[in-house]
């Protein structure tokens, strides 16, 4: 590896914030649409083979290979085509896809356009989390500037390329962001996961071949078609190409999105967001959303890339980068994921939906200092036995913070057991503490 | 007993009109729901009766449905639906003190209407509610499924007390707030114009990308911009 990377890429999150940036005008003023001429004259697999060799990896956790996702789509098979935008952006800390909608939906539709038109789909999909009422009014908007505009319908700008976009609002429920629970949700049912294989290239949306891809993945394929992919593979690590949108939240002082290289260290993006907040010691922190194990402050120096990440035993996940000081029980906020996941379980697996059950029973316990410490390897246990038993990976996921809070945080759950309680404050941990919290 | 508006022509040549969007009518099922909330204040039978007619399935699938999904409300909330976010950043970072100081505020328990004081002109119903995608802004509220922003126990009464009394509220990234029924109609893939208002993004979406404009830092010059530079 190079230099260690100290500065941001402004790319997607470029034009937030300009003058009514969500509007087809002023993206369009910025050179918007005109990587999707630049792929209309271009023939569609040469499109997928650009993505391919860009290394994009997925943004929304996995880091598949976009570029491969795409050539899995069995161009042989006579059913249609589609492609699903994954916008139901809920895992706890991520927070990039909301704001990139919001300020500039233009990406994001053209993106689909130039995706749909390389794998040859005429039906595209974004499912959008409903708990987001002013994102859904941009999409929308977005969606009929870019019909009036020409850029969807029938015959795109005289190509004979015809595609239609669906902006299609979710419901409440966090399943629906795993790919094949959301397939589910788009055909009117229940959001329960589906069984693998097949795999959604070969049977996904009406058993069709169906693209399923992160809105920021989506929306970082026009500048990969107008930049070249050699561009877009300059940046980040060797294998981790590129740029993402690091969204820190919690204990920084300038909480918010920092769009940079892969392969930036946390130690340089507290230091960009202006330090810890009061000074204050960090404590733990989740790299990609609570699904990813926590780590604390010994990999302040770890790449926040796909494999500097995974070699610290954690993921890169989202790059949702929930920062947690001193002031903060780590007892307390692994129960809080878990009533969360427990909450969140669809139901259908009975490792997930009895274990995050249970993790919480024992987690509430130990919460309020009863229990033993043999009950530590209790939990331990039952996160053995929800590890990779069920359909999808919402129940490996539950079991992250449960299993890297132990490892790291041993001795403060046994601390509750000898204090008969929770030893913070929770006061102190509030954004308004120094004024004073009055809970 | 029941008071729900029954459902009229209109609505159901929509619930139509949104099956109609889809390659298979059944995938209209989600926003066809959220209509039927838009125009009867909650899931009704009656509601649930509709959409199976127009899909051609059952009541027993539309009920299946509408009771996985937290956005659906068998029971009416308020004109203003009131979320706090109590998933763990946001707790920590104050969620969990603004949601104890409305409940008593409210005298409510979670999902649930707090009765009308004398001169109200709105009410307010109350949910805990999980991660909303905008970690940066914790403590982080909705109203009706619109932004609030980095709030405090204080400014969290003071927000619905103004709600109640018919004040104009605003989105801290978005416009007035609309009425949960009106927000309703719009997930249900009727836009209400308002796009255009509010601003482009918060502050706390702009950090990095203000710091790089300060510092001059910006991405590689990539083909597009070398032809750009070259004229």
């Amino acid at each position: 590896m190079s230099d260690p990377i100290e500065t941001l890429t402004p790319v997607l999150t470029a034009n937030w914030g300009d003058e009514r940036s969500w509007t087809l005008e002023a993206y369009e003023a910025q050179g918007g649409y005109r990587a999707l001429t630049k792929a209309l004259g271009m023939a569609p697999d040469d499109i997928i083979s650009a993505v391919k060799d860009s290394q994009l990896r997925g943004r929304g956790g996995a880091g598949f290979p976009t570029g491969m996702k795409w050539g899995f789509i069995p161009q042989d098979n006579p059913k249609p085509k589609y492609l699903v935008v994954n916008a139901d952006e809920s895992e706890p800390g991520t927070c990039k896809d909301i704001p990139l909608m919001m300020a500039s939906p233009h990406t994001l539709v053209e993106g689909v356009i130039i995706s749909a038109y390389a794998i040859r789909a005429n039906h595209a999909f974004i499912y959008v989390r409903g708990e987001v009422l002013h994102v859904i009014r941009r999409l929308q908007r977005a969606v009929q500037e870019a019909y009036l505009a020409g850029h969807l319908g029938k015959d795109v700008h005289g190509s004979g390329y015809d595609l239609d976009l669906v902006v299609h609002a979710g419901a409440g429920a966090y399943i629906c962001g795993e790919e094949t629970a959301l397939l589910d949700s788009l055909e009117g049912r229940r959001g329960q996961p589906r069984l693998r294989p097949p795999f959604p290239a070969v049977a996904g949306l009406y058993a069709s071949p169906t693209v399923i891809n992160n809105v920021e993945s989506i929306a970082s394929v026009p500048s990969i078609v107008a930049n070249g992919p050699e561009w877009f593979s300059s940046m980040g690590t060797e294998r981790s190409k590129g740029f993402g949108i690091f969204s820190l939240s919690g204990h920084v002082e300038r909480p918010g999105q920092y769009e940079a290289p892969l392969g930036i260290t946390l130690r340089r993006l507290i230091e960009l967001a202006g330090g810890m907040r009061n000074g204050n010691a960090l404590k733990f922190w989740t790299p990609g959303g609570s699904s990813t194990p926590l780590l604390t402050d010994e990999h302040l120096d770890v790449p926040l890339d796909f494999e500097g990440v995974g070699g610290a035993g954690s993921m890169l996940g989202t790059r949702a980068l929930q920062i947690f000081d001193e002031t903060v029980c780590v007892v307390r906020a692994t129960l809080r994921w878990l009533e969360f996941y427990k909450h969140e379980s669809c139901g259908k697996c009975t490792p997930c939906r009895e274990g995050t059950w249970w993790l919480v029973q024992v987690l509430a316990r130990l919460e309020k200092g009863q229990g033993t410490e043999a009950d530590l390897d209790q939990l331990l246990d039952q996160c053995d036995n929800i590890l990779g038993r069920s359909f999808c990976a919402l129940a490996d996921g539950a079991v992250s913070p449960v299993q890297s809070s132990i490892q790291y945080f041993r001795d403060e759950y046994v601390a509750h057991l000898t204090q008969g309680g929770c030893p913070f404050d929770p006061a102190a941990s509030t954004l308004f503490a120094p004024a004073g919290a009055r809970a | 007993m029941s008071t729900d508006t029954p459902l009229d022509d209109r609505t159901v040549a929509e619930l139509r009109e949104i099956a109609a969007r889809y390659p298979q009518p059944r995938s209209g099922l989600l926003p066809m729901l959220h209509l039927v909330q838009s125009a009867q204040g909650r899931i009704t039978p009656e509601g649930i009766e509709a959409c199976a007619e127009v899909l051609g399935i059952t009541a027993a699938e539309v009920s299946g449905v509408a009771t996985f999904y937290t956005m659906y409300k068998r029971r009416p909330v308020g004109d203003y639906h009131v979320g706090v976010c109590t998933n763990t950043l946001c707790a920590v970072m104050g969620g969990d003190a603004i949601l104890e100081r409305l409940k008593e505020h409210l005298d409510v328990g979670n999902d649930e209407t707090a009765a009308s004081r004398e001169g109200d002109t709105a009410t307010v119903s109350l949910e805990h509610i999980e991660c909303n995608a905008a970690c940066d802004y914790a403590p982080v509220m909705t109203v009706n499924w619109e932004f609030m922003d980095n709030q405090t126990p204080e400014s969290a009464v003071q927000l619905v007390d103004d709600l109640r009394a018919g004040r104009e509220v605003r989105s801290t990234r978005g416009p007035r707030i609309c009425t949960w029924r009106e927000a309703e109609r719009v997930l249900a893939g009727f836009n209400d114009g308002l796009a255009d208002e509010g601003p482009s993004a918060g502050p706390a979406s702009l950090v990095g990308r203000e710091l790089a404009r300060e510092n001059g830092w910006t991405a590689p010059t990539g083909g597009e911009q070398r032809k750009a530079d070259d004229k």
